[in-house]
């Protein structure tokens, strides 16, 4: 779905925040990105649909190469990766329904996106997803009249009415508490499932990817320093990725798995039930 | 483990260290402040012959306040309010649809480069002149009247909005522009979705308060020329009916208090 060559970013102020990123992502496969602050995680999802402009290396979604796209051709390229971001980043003064019909943006023209009359497909998508997020009684709020976890899935559910090929998700649990974080993580897990979607999720909370993710790449100074399964997270990975601290702690044992395996999405009554501390 | 034995180790004063950290600067500075303040008050030359005359005169137009005439000039001062509000209206309205676009132009995080000095200079431009001397150019331009107000408090409008939005547009929250960017929106959609919402309650508050500003200024214009109240008030003046200028005043108070009324209102409602 995703693969990038040789990847690098120098910013003008001459930190290199990249150095050379190699990596896959399969359809269908949620990766987790750790590493300290200043490691480069921000810049590498940016990077992938250029917020960010990369100093060097390829990237291509689906075979097509990102890098190089005309502004006309990297629009259409972005409404394929659905982001989703730390904060939120929602339109504070706009309703939950413009926020995720934002993300309808990269489909319509400027005039129906103005007098916000998008097409009825659109708006059918909007409500199917708000309800799939478990917001449809938000529907007229104002963003920013919600909680942090409320927000939250709008952030995902402007992301999802994209239609994306996958999300890159940006410190999703960065301002959140533990339990509204793990459901948030539990909720992006079964979106990719069911939809099939490739993820890059950047993570600052060692346990919470080792929770929800299949995939945990390391990124330490702009280089990938371990790629594997969150099972091998030993202390010597995570030494090699943050630096000298006692890590015998923080490692997940396997009899504690029970509870945060992702969830494969079923839909229907046990979803409302995990909803309810939201809504 | 006594309280008493701490102070032999650590200071026990302690003194907030001063703004401007070398002494001698500081006494230059403040001293030299004193001296010139000092030398200019010195330097007024006040006659005080003069200003008690100007006191019983005063006193004069302040007593026309007591009993001010609407009446003897009151169709004079009907055209002139006429004048001035079709003035405030037209300018604000006028002035309000270009600066938009110029104030979005002089936004750094929207406008590239080029644009985004261009308009600068046009902001530049408009605040450099005071509005008298505006208004002096205009009324050589095209005329006496109200149209050379309306030109002059339209050109002020610009340089005082578009820069006030220009500014607040680079305040805006870049997580919120972001996200909109990474959807796929074009630039317009960009300003629509991720600038407009975080500037529109400022944007109207500012347009309320220079409507304000434009009902004032449009009595200060008149006296130059540029038409409306201030030309019925400065008429006034010169025949020294001065309870006829009183009861111009007061209405031109009474309209400004609504004004600044409603647009305190509004600006509650609208965050």
């Amino acid at each position: 779905m995703l693969r990038i060559e040789g990847l690098a970013k120098r910013y003008r102020t001459g930190d290199l925040a990249l150095d050379g990123v190699d990596l896959e992502v399969p359809a269908g496969q949620v990766m987790g990105l750790i590493g300290p602050s200043g490691a480069g995680k921000s810049t590498l999802i940016r990077c992938i649909n250029r917020l960010v402009e990369p100093t060097a290396g390829r990237i291509f979604l689906k075979g097509q190469e990102v890098t190089g796209l005309g502004r006309a051709a990297l629009r259409q390229v972005r409404r394929r990766m659905g982001m989703i971001f730390q904060e939120f980043a929602l339109v504070e003064r706009l309703t939950v329904m413009e926020n995720v019909l934002s993300g309808r943006l990269g489909y319509v023209g400027f005039w129906r996106s103005f007098a916000r009359r998008y097409p009825p497909a659109d708006v059918a998508k909007a409500f199917a997803t708000l309800d799939r997020v478990g917001l449809m009684e938000h529907v007229d709020k104002r963003a920013d009249a919600l909680s942090g976890g409320q927000r939250q899935r709008v952030g995902i559910a402007r992301a999802l009415v994209q239609d994306p090929d996958m999300l890159l998700v940006d410190e999703p649990t960065a301002s959140l508490d533990p339990k509204t974080s793990r459901q948030i993580m539990r909720l992006i897990c079964e979106l990719c499932a069911e939809r099939n979607l490739a993820a890059i999720v950047n993570l600052h909370d060692v346990n919470l990817a080792q929770m929800f993710v299949q995939r945990i790449v390391g990124l330490r100074q702009g280089r990938v320093v371990f790629d594997g399964a969150p099972s091998a997270l030993t202390p010597e990975v995570l030494t090699r990725i943050y630096g000298e601290e006692d890590w015998t702690r923080s490692i997940k044992r396997e009899d504690e798995d029970e509870e945060a395996a992702p969830a494969p999405a079923h839909g229907g009554e046990p979803e409302r039930e995990r909803l309810a501390g939201l809504t | 483990m006594t309280a008493a034995a701490v102070p032999t180790r650590y200071p026990a004063r302690w003194k907030r260290p001063p703004f401007i950290e070398r002494a001698w600067l500081r006494r230059a500075i403040y001293g030299g402040a004193a001296l010139y303040l000092v030398l200019a008050v010195g330097a007024l030359e006040i006659n005080w012959a003069r200003l008690s005359e100007g006191l019983v005169r005063g006193w004069r137009f302040a007593a026309a306040f007591a009993h001010p005439d609407f009446v003897s000039r009151f169709a004079d001062i009907a055209l002139g309010m006429q004048e001035s509000l079709t003035m405030t209206v037209t300018a604000t309205v006028v002035g309000i649809a270009v600066s938009v676009p110029i104030g979005v132009g002089a936004a750094r995080n929207l406008a590239p480069l080029p644009v985004y000095l261009a308009c600068r200079a046009v902001i530049a431009l408009s605040r450099s002149f005071q509005e008298i001397i505006v208004a002096i150019l205009f009324v050589a331009m095209v005329g006496f009247g109200p149209f050379a107000g309306f030109l002059t408090l339209s050109f002020a409008t610009i340089g005082f909005l578009a820069k006030l939005l220009a500014e607040d547009i680079e305040d805006t929250d870049p997580a919120q522009a972001e996200a909109i960017r990474a959807t796929g929106a074009t630039w317009a959609q960009l300003v629509n979705y991720g600038i407009q919402p975080q500037v529109m309650p400022r944007l109207i508050g500012l347009s309320m308060y220079r409507f304000d500003i434009n009902f004032r200024e449009s009595a200060v214009v008149g006296i130059v020329g540029a038409g409306g109240i201030g030309a019925t008030l400065n008429t006034a003046l010169d025949r020294y009916e001065f309870d006829s200028a009183a009861a111009i005043l007061i209405l031109i108070i009474a309209i400004v208090m609504a004004c600044e009324y409603t647009s305190s209102l509004v600006r509650k409602r609208i965050q």
